[in-house]
């Protein structure tokens, strides 16, 4: 990654229990579950260490009580670490005065929740005016850039109805309006689509990377949906009891998963729509007799009947058009049929 | 109530025999145990230990009042201010509900301008109770005033309405401030909750001798006991609805950045608005019910017609004016529950004329104009014409005195069988336990229930009583109220286990059970004094009455919360319907009837204090002594003494409900 690291959070602990502060600094700022669970104390964040780099989506991924929606809440300050560091643009989020952090929020952040979030009594318009009208925008310019937003995600025509008369889909639609309107640079969305069903849930997901597409945010994604995860992100970090069990990008979680836990998830990924041809090929690419050329960057299941078809192997090159390795049928049969040794 | 023991009392019988079985023998040999031991302070707390708690209280109030300074100015000037405070507005809404606005005093007064015409005041409420709700409210509201008008009742009505018009926005305002500091700051949460809870529980007549005493008679301490009377509930609304805002929204707030100012009125208080409508429309009805008590201290209005009527025996008067705070109060408890459903549909279209986009408005204000102008050539439309009231009081009078003609000898008999079956013995046990004894046995019993420091502070309460001098009094209060309240459960829970069963008899309880709460409490004494006169029976069916609301509610609601599923394994292990009743909905409705019954002693308490009008001998009546001399002490000490039976009832029931939830897994 060569882009700069936007959000920095580094040995982060978020206990719950009494006295937790105390706790931390008598066993050294480490203690284990053992220490925890004489002491009653919960550790709902345990040493986590992330950066969050401009442009990317980063999904932290775990169950139910893994402690991701803490941490996301964190790195927001919407609660406070017990321990640790975290900088937003090389400043520390942690230690800033209140009037900063406001402003940092108001201009710098927005945030999508699972149940959306809205508030009751306000319309479509107003709610996603709302951060603008608590800027001390005047009424005509934030309602002028709501209606953009409004329309952005495809809600144009409802703006006077209220958030009740809207299904769970439009209204999550309005949150992911009003996170945006004030133009943020870092997009949290705490397990946004969860809340939907699942066919609606495709379709957000679908209107999400539309949106990221036109406007490449610094974006920070909470799932408990291991299939969402590897869908939608750049890098995922897994999360299980609180602490960070391996920070990765689909594919290496796919191919070198670091616990049994995580291979536990990566086990029932179709394989072949995660991984590249950039990472199964053989490295090197002498002279020799090909098929054709391939980009690095399309997934197997897209070029495997292309490849199958062929008995010679199939050259794949990189964006710039440099040969950078060799792929065949039997390595796309590997993958396919999950057998190891790539 | 036999199953309801059983099921409290599993395990524990022994004791609880021992318990009654001592207590009964005490209270049945008490009196030749004196004669034998001449030992008086068994019967009898010695007067030598009492407390002199009154006349300390009754010193510091006089002080209070006639040489407490804070340099600049005197408590006196302060209370003077505060009257005044209130004074000015009030004055403004009841010249323009049915005084007229006029300058000079007395006989030199010119009047300015007239009041609101009754015509006017009408169309308001219905266009108000339109824009609510429906046709069929603005029709239900406007109806009920326009009975006001013809039934005579108008001015009456008017001056009561003016009270309520300015004691609800104080205490709505006053309430949500309060709530929002005890929802900002536990240690205000902390400090505020004991206060909060001994307001709810002290009777409303023990409100009224210290305000009496302090700010004189008149509208202004009727106002400021109303106030201080309906603010309490919207305290604890406002905090529980700012609580039960989602998180998420409150994060979503802080996320977008807003400042605390903006969090709290632009986010939390929004966000909990239907739940605080909630405790606006209860701030009503209780500044309702208080305004109509208050006429003691001299509110004036519907509430001093009924008083003066039951003072001189008045049936007709007294049903006519009880009539008209029924009506009064149905409209005014139907207007604010609709405000507080009401749900807003889309905002209209922008860019229209202010009188498009309002027609109601206009139109209401034209009718307002119009109509006080008319009046000035047109007294009917001024007024409703005196001519043409109609009074019903001679028919009420001529049928109550032909009910007493024909059916005297029955209302007789039922009277003498409940007082020499039930009343009588009942008040014979409590009246004879020993005050030690008495002590020692509520300690134990609240100990059984929910530890050594219930117990502690039952037996500490009930000293604290004794030490008073109020032991004999307090006994007749609690033979009164568990008399009542065995009734009211006897009646009320079968009721709701019915309506909780069959969606049909709910619909009709429920309406006659929303009826019967919205009345103000003053309400219940007219008929039943009218058929049973004074005395102890009286007081006991008022207060079955009043108190059977939440018998009836908190068992049909246990009973609809049971899950489905418990109901479907009893079927499908082969329960008759009767089984199906004993065996599994009554055992899980349990916690439920247990809350039933606390409200249900803590309304009897409420009421048997202003049953002390019809003649009983208990605390209440001490407390209405204290009133009519402005005894303050006197009035506090007894009214503390009923908020210590309320709060000691309040903690062991509680107890109870919360062990039976346990024992049954519910959370």
């Amino acid at each position: 990654m060569e882009n700069s690291v936007k959000l920095d959070c580094r040995g982060v602990w978020k206990l719950y229990g009494p006295n937790p502060t105390a706790f931390l600094n008598k066993h050294g700022g480490n203690p284990d579950q053992d220490t925890m669970n004489k002491a009653q104390i919960i550790g709902a964040v345990r040493d986590a260490n992330v950066q969050i780099h401009e442009g990317e989506i980063f999904v932290i991924m775990g169950l139910s009580g893994s402690g991701k929606s803490t941490l996301v809440r964190c790195l927001s300050r919407l609660v406070e670490p017990t321990a640790g560091h975290v900088e937003f643009e090389g400043r520390d989020l942690l230690s800033m005065p209140e009037a900063e952090l406001i402003d940092v929020r108001r201009k710098k952040m927005g945030m999508v929740f699972q149940h959306f979030a809205l508030l009751p009594h306000l319309t479509v318009l107003q709610n996603a005016a709302f951060p603008l009208d608590v800027q001390g925008v005047d009424r005509k310019t934030r309602e002028a850039r709501a209606h953009e937003m409004v329309e952005l995600v495809g809600l144009k025509g409802r703006e006077n109805y209220f958030p009740r008369q809207l299904s769970g889909g439009q209204q999550q639609r309005v949150g992911i309006a009003r996170s945006l309107v004030a133009e943020p640079d870092l997009w949290f969305l705490d397990e946004p689509f969860s809340a939907l069903d699942p066919l609606i849930r495709r379709e957000m997901q679908d209107e999400f990377m539309r949106l990221q597409s036109m406007l490449r945010k610094t974006i920070i994604f909470i799932t408990h949906d291991f299939d969402e995860a590897i869908r939608l992100a750049d890098r995922i970090a897994v999360m299980k009891d609180g602490a960070i069990v391996q920070t990765a990008t689909p594919e290496e979680l796919i191919l070198n998963p670091a616990t049994d836990y995580v291979e536990e998830f990566t086990r029932h990924i179709p394989r072949a729509k995660v991984l590249r041809l950039a990472t199964v090929m053989s490295p090197g690419a002498p002279e020799g007799n090909y098929a054709g050329d391939l980009q690095g960057g399309l997934s197997v299941a897209d070029t495997v009947d292309q490849i199958e078809a062929e008995s010679r192997p199939f050259r794949v090159i990189n964006k710039n058009g440099e040969a950078i390795g060799t792929i065949d049928a039997r390595t796309v049969i590997d993958v396919l049929i999950g057998r190891s040794g790539k | 109530m036999k199953f309801l023991a059983r099921h409290i009392l599993k395990g524990s019988r022994p004791f609880w025999l021992c318990l009654f079985g001592v207590t009964w023998v005490l209270s049945t040999y008490s009196f030749p145990l004196y004669k034998a031991l001449d030992a008086r302070w068994i019967i009898k707390f010695p007067k030598a230990w009492e407390l002199q708690l009154d006349g300390w209280i009754s010193a510091v109030m006089k002080w209070l009042v006639e040489d407490a300074s804070f340099g600049l100015f005197s408590f006196r000037d302060l209370t003077r201010f505060i009257s005044s405070l209130i004074e000015a507005p009030y004055q403004v809404v009841r010249s323009g509900l049915i005084d007229g606005f006029s300058t000079g005093q007395g006989q030199q007064a010119v009047e300015i301008a007239p009041s609101l015409s009754w015509i006017a005041i009408i169309t308001i409420l219905a266009a108000l109770a339109f824009y609510a709700k429906d046709w069929v409210l603005a029709a239900l509201v406007g109806g009920c005033f326009v009975y006001l008008a013809i039934f005579g009742q108008w001015e009456s009505a008017m001056v009561t309405l003016a009270s309520v018009i300015i004691a609800v926005p104080l205490g709505v305002v006053g309430g949500l401030l309060l709530g929002i500091l005890a929802y900002l700051s536990p240690l205000a949460e902390r400090m505020m909750r004991p206060v909060l809870d001994l307001m709810q529980t002290v009777p409303v007549f023990a409100y009224l001798v210290p305000i009496l005493f302090l700010f004189g008679f008149g509208p202004v301490s009727a106002l400021v006991a109303t106030v201080i009377y309906a603010m309490p509930p919207m305290v604890r609304v406002s905090t529980v609805a700012l609580q039960g805002v989602p998180t998420e929204i409150e994060e979503a707030g802080r996320m977008m950045g807003c400042s605390r100012r903006q969090m709290m009125w632009k986010v939390l208080v929004p966000s909990a608005m239907p739940t605080l409508m909630v405790g606006v429309n209860q701030v009503i009805m209780l500044s309702l019910n208080m305004v109509i008590i208050a006429s003691m201290i001299g509110a004036g209005g519907l509430g001093y017609d009924v008083l003066t009527a039951l003072r001189r025996l008045d049936i007709g008067g007294g049903i006519e004016a009880g009539l008209a705070i029924v009506a009064l109060a149905i409209a005014l408890d139907r207007l604010s529950q609709a405000f507080s459903t009401r749900t807003q549909d889309a905002l209209p279209e922008p860019g229209l004329s202010y009188v498009k986009r309002h027609p109601w408005l206009v139109s209401v204000v034209l009718i307002m104009l119009g109509t006080g102008l008319a009046g000035l050539y047109l007294p009917a439309i001024q007024s409703y014409p005196e001519s043409a009231t109609l009074t019903t009081s001679a028919f009420w009078s001529d049928a109550m005195e032909w009910i007493n003609i024909n059916f005297f000898d029955t209302f007789e008999a039922i009277k003498t069988f409940f007082l020499t079956y039930l009343l009588l013995p009942v008040k014979r046990f409590f009246s004879g336990v020993p005050w030690a004894w008495g002590i020692i046995a509520i300690g134990l019993a609240a100990w059984r229930v929910g530890g050594w420091k219930l117990g502690a502070m039952a037996a500490l309460m009930a000293l604290a009583i004794a030490a008073s001098g109020l032991w004999a009094k307090a006994m007749i209060t609690i033979y009164l109220c568990g008399v009542s309240v065995f009734l009211a459960s006897v009646i009320g829970i079968p009721l709701g286990i019915w309506a909780g069963q069959n969606s049909r008899a709910n619909s009709v309880i429920g309406a006659f059970i929303d009826t019967l709460q919205t009345l103000p409490s003053f309400v219940y004494l007219i008929p039943v004094v009218m058929l049973f006169r004074v005395g102890d029976f009286s007081a006991m069916i008022a207060v079955v009455l009043y108190a059977l609301a939440p018998a009836v509610r908190y068992a049909a609601h246990g009973i609809r919360e049971i899950e489905p599923e418990m109901i479907e394994a009893g079927k499908v292990s082969g329960c008759t319907k009767n089984q199906l009743l004993w065996r599994i909905k009554l055992p899980l409705a349990t916690p439920s009837l247990l809350l039933g019954l606390n409200q249900t002693i803590m309304l009897a308490l409420s009421m048997l204090v202003i049953t002390a009008l019809v003649g009983t001998r208990d605390l209440g009546q001490e407390v209405y002594i204290a009133l009519t001399k402005a005894n303050t002490g006197q009035g506090i000490i007894a009214g503390l003494a009923v908020a210590f039976i309320a709060i000691t009832a309040d903690r062991i029931v509680s107890a109870m409900a919360r062990a039976s939830r346990e024992r049954l897994g519910l959370k």
